[in-house]
């Protein structure tokens, strides 16, 4: 299943490394953020629930960026 | 500017001031190293501040190495040594550069939407006589909406009333009006522009033309080129590496230094070891590249192409080969009468004899036929038709034995005829029982065609292709017509893909080559080419979702400039990484040797930012390709 949401985050670098970041978040199979559109896109692995996820991948991200907002 | 970049300005300017103050207080009085420290401190934490925070929590969460660390450490370090001016200098120009690549990004964001700006925001509905705004989700299939002059056409439908010209301009960059009238399909995102419509819309808002474009560009950037992965990967080790490079300047000459016996002269190569961070930021290079495909998809997309993601725009500039369908691609795909020939009466009466006597047939000949003729068919004039399957037919018109039909029919009735030299499909007339001439109906060449071909050998296309279903000799033609040397006709849909799988095979793996078709049945060869180039996407969804890059007009002179359009993006690109990474590298060098001070530094770092951003944003430019 693939999700997008929106984030906000102020500079290009922190979207590379929010990207990362979720990608190596548990259930998360492939992520995508794009700085220019402010969008994060999430595909998920098959029997993961979304909420949670996004919940973990909020978390890391906020490890990475303190300054960064996703809106699930 | 929004609230954020507001304080930072607001900050930047005070601290400017400030420090502007301070440099010529100090310069004319003397006073004790304590106060001026304390003095130079206070514009640095005035703009300072948030970085310091953010490079402190950084390390909390165990991600040291990003800017707020560099310049926190080469900044604080600069004050150490004792060069204040500088140390606030360098936190000042960051935020200067912060500010700016803020602001731009901002400026781009809102340009490109606003190129962008089909979406309707209300549609009017007629319910129990009263006309209401409505938001156009609401509207349900079948309803009534009317559209005023100036309004966007919220939903896909057909004109019930009115007459009016429209504007597609946002939707094909195509700047010439197109007029529409009742029982004309319509596409939402266009701008009625005269008169005012009621249409009966026949899809919800959702599936109407305007959704799917703007979804297809909103989403379009999920898929990242190689340059982008590049640039992210760089970063990623490019900052732990100079930093690592910068400790190592720091320590091991001083050391090596001691060791032989001389002066290990510390503060010298800490200062040199600043330098190196404050050159370091990779910001230049990760904001520019992904904002120049962001435009460069931008300007595309206003100019009718659009691009469903960065990494096809970098290989739509690397395109070699052109595979063209034929039908609806190069040709209007609408057959008309192209000539008349050898007629023993006037042109004119033999077109409505032909008309006449093709008057009950739905064959799309027959409808070339009427077209051709032009006047309403008096069916009452037409009497014992016949229809022979597959040769045509024969009727009385006006009481006058007419026979329509091709050389089958002419050899049945014992009728001599003439063969015609042209090609297309031809309809001998034989008018009470004698050879009466032919009419020539043939698919006609768009305005065009010609100039694409011609423009894509300018842009740099080596070969150029011609794929279709249609005869041999037409297909040779209509090539021979357009300057394209290879052809293959008389292919079924699935020839068609193994002639692309062929063709893919022959090239080598940098050269791209590249399928257009009108959508219709090419949806397997769109996606097998490595590009799929759809045209006249208005309305048809199969070839919004079945290509990757998506003309939205028919005209074939847009796919040279959709080339165009990606080659001039990528050089800005290729630009931007080699001034980057150059710039940093030479200012690296000369930092380590101890040339670059702390202000080329700031240059490097600062400077090659602001010049990479500007230059990406003419990736935005595209109209006059």
């Amino acid at each position: 299943m693939k999700k997008t949401y929106k984030i906000e985050v102020d500079c290009a670098n922190c979207a590379n490394k929010m990207e990362q970041a979720a990608k190596e978040t548990a259930g998360v199979k492939e992520a995508t953020v794009n700085f220019m559109t402010l969008k994060m896109i999430v595909e998920f692995e098959e029997g993961s629930e979304p909420k949670q996820v996004m919940q973990e991948v909020l978390k890391n991200c906020k490890k990475v960026e303190d300054d960064c907002e996703i809106f699930i | 500017m929004n609230k954020k970049q507001k304080k930072a300005l607001a900050q930047i300017i005070s601290a400017v001031v400030l420090l502007a103050v301070i440099s010529l207080v100090t310069g004319k009085v003397s006073v004790s190293p304590y106060v001026e420290f304390v003095l130079y401190m206070v514009p640095y934490l005035l703009v300072g501040y948030d970085i310091l925070k953010k490079a402190l929590k950084g390390i909390k969460n165990k991600q040291v190495f990003d800017e707020n660390f560099l310049m926190a450490v080469a900044t604080l370090g600069a004050i150490a040594l004792g060069d204040y001016k500088e140390g606030v200098a360098v936190m000042l120009f960051y935020q200067i550069g912060e500010l700016f690549q803020s602001y731009a990004v901002g400026r781009s964001r809102k340009n490109i939407s606003e190129l962008m700006d089909i979406r309707p925001d209300y549609a009017n509905v007629e319910r129990e006589g009263k006309l209401e705004k409505v938001n156009p989700d609401e509207v349900d299939i079948g309803s009534v909406i009317l559209v005023g002059p100036g309004e966007k056409i919220p939903i896909d439908g057909v004109i019930i009333e009115g007459e009016t010209t429209l504007n597609t301009s946002a939707l094909t960059g195509e700047s010439l009006p197109r007029d529409a009238k009742v029982n004309d399909e319509v596409i939402s995102g266009c701008i009625n522009m005269t008169g005012v419509i009621r249409i009966r819309t026949q899809k919800e808002f959702g599936e109407s033309t305007v959704s799917k474009i703007l979804d297809l560009v909103e989403n379009s950037s999920s898929k990242k080129s190689r340059s982008e992965n590049f640039i992210s990967k760089f970063a990623r080790y490019y900052t732990p590496i100079v930093c690592y490079s910068a400790l190592a300047l720091a320590v091991l000459p001083p050391l090596f230094h001691l060791v032989t016996g001389n002066q290990a002269m510390f503060s010298q190569w800490i200062y040199r070891a600043l330098t190196f961070l404050v050159i370091s930021c990779p910001c230049a290079l990760v904001i520019s590249i992904p904002l120049s495909f962001f435009a460069g998809i931008g300007g595309a997309g206003n100019q009718g192409v659009l691009v469903k993601g960065s990494n096809y725009l970098e290989t739509l500039s690397q395109i070699k080969y052109v595979v063209f369908d034929k039908t609806g691609t190069m040709t209007q795909g609408i057959f008309v009468v192209s000539g008349i020939h050898h007629s023993e009466i006037s042109d004119e009466k033999l077109l409505e004899y032909a008309a006449l006597a093709e008057s009950y047939s739905s064959h799309p000949i027959s409808k070339s036929l009427q077209n051709a003729y032009g006047r309403e068919v008096e069916k009452d004039r037409v009497k014992e038709v016949e229809e022979i399957s597959g040769n045509g037919v024969t009727a009385l018109v006006d009481g006058i034995r007419v026979a329509a039909g091709n050389e089958k029919l002419m050899r049945h009735l014992g009728i001599s005829y003439k063969e015609c030299h042209q090609v297309g499909t031809v309809v001998h007339m034989a008018v009470d029982g004698k050879y009466a001439g032919h009419i020539l109906i043939s698919d006609q060449l768009k305005p065009h065609a010609k100039e694409a071909v011609l423009a894509l050998k300018k842009a740099g296309i080596k070969k150029t292709v011609m794929l279709t279903g249609d005869m041999k000799n037409v297909a040779e033609n209509v090539a021979a017509d357009l300057g394209i040397t290879e052809v293959y006709s008389e292919l079924l849909p699935a020839d068609k893909v193994r002639k692309v799988e062929e063709l893919l095979s022959k090239k080598s793996e940098k050269e791209k080559l590249a399928f257009v078709g009108d959508g219709i049945n090419d949806a397997p060869v769109l996606s097998r080419a490595d590009i799929g180039i759809a045209m006249g996407a208005l309305g048809s969804d199969a070839a919004i979702e079945a290509a990757d890059v998506v003309l939205m007009d028919d005209d074939p002179i847009k796919i040279a400039k959709a080339i165009k359009i990606s080659k001039k993006c990528l050089r800005i690109v290729y630009e931007n990484i080699y001034f980057a990474i150059g710039v940093k590298v030479i200012c690296l060098i000369l930092g380590a040797v101890g040339i670059a001070n702390m202000w080329v530094a700031i240059f490097a770092d600062v400077g090659v930012m602001v010049i990479a951003v500007i230059n990406a944003i003419r990736a935005l430019f595209v109209k006059n390709l």
